[in-house]
């Protein structure tokens, strides 16, 4: 019902959208966390993510520097990555920097855990760095 | 201008009032972020992020830029460290509102750049803001879909 309920949205939504940008828009904040999944199914995007992690702020051309991926298949992965919300990116002037947003994935994660488990977890990692400390 | 060394976002369903409020009041932030911004506001104040509950300031600087409900820069330091270079980092936060069927959705981009050598607030903050942002997002969104 709720599927029916989105698409129905959607449709609304797409009649109301002028360009490219609105409907990337429109993935990142209504379909939640099917992106997010999606994006990371992919061993060459989470290879970019990888490249993100050793080099964060890079531009598509320096991204393609390292990889052996086409500048086309390195351009289209990296969108899907951008409408996942799995890459932010930052204008500087003409250039176009991208950078690792692991803020989707810490969403996931407190989704299963936040409620019951948080508190204790919490707990746990007070707990051990009070024992590292101790050590030093 | 130089590159930031982080870039996060996130878009919360909410209006960029609220998440300029969410963001720098400290009856929300107490709430998820643990700690009180104090400050006046204005370009070229100074600005305090003190430990909810007690007078412990853990992080100082000034409001370099501001435009309410659009767009902050601060410049971000231990207190204790507070103007000396290489150690005085800077963070900018952007947000965008869209109108959408349902109601405002904003985007808020945040920045942190110029950290130098500092090395050990570079990992700290990079822990950080995902916690942040997605405890905001939590904040301003619990109760919409109740």
């Amino acid at each position: 019902m709720d599927g029916g309920r989105l698409v129905g949205e959607g449709g609304e939504v797409e009649r109301r959208l002028t360009c490219k940008h609105k409907l990337a828009y429109y993935e990142r904040v209504v379909e939640g966390s099917d992106p997010v999944f999606k994006a990371l199914a992919d061993g060459g995007r989470r290879r970019l993510l990888d490249a993100l992690r050793e080099q964060n702020g890079q531009t598509l051309s320096e991204m393609c520097q390292h990889l052996d991926m086409s500048r086309q298949a390195v351009s289209q992965h990296l969108a899907v990555l951008e409408r996942a919300n799995l890459v932010a990116v930052v204008w500087r002037g003409r250039e176009k920097l991208h950078y690792l947003n692991p803020v989707p994935l810490f969403e996931i994660t407190e989704r299963w855990i936040r409620s019951f488990e948080r508190s204790r977890l919490r707990a746990l990692t007070d707990l051990k760095h009070r024992l590292e400390e101790n050590h030093e | 201008m130089s590159r930031p060394d982080f870039a996060y976002a996130i878009y919360i369903r909410a209006s960029r009032e609220e998440v300029w409020q969410g963001l720098l009041e400290p009856e929300f932030t107490r709430q998820y972020w643990f700690h009180d911004h104090v400050s006046d506001w204005r370009q070229g104040a100074r600005w305090e992020m003190r430990q909810s509950g007690s007078e412990a300031v853990s992080i100082a600087g000034e409001v370099l830029e501001i435009e309410p409900h659009e767009r902050l820069v601060l410049s971000w330091a231990k207190p204790e460290h507070l103007g000396e270079p290489g150690r005085t980092s800077r963070l900018t936060i952007t947000l965008n509102e869209q109108d959408w069927p349902g109601g405002p959705w904003t985007g808020v981009i945040l920045e942190h750049t110029d950290f130098g050598d500092d090395h050990e607030m570079r990992d700290s903050v990079s822990g950080g803001w995902p916690m942040i942002l997605s405890g905001l997002k939590t904040l301003l969104e619990s109760g919409l879909d109740a």
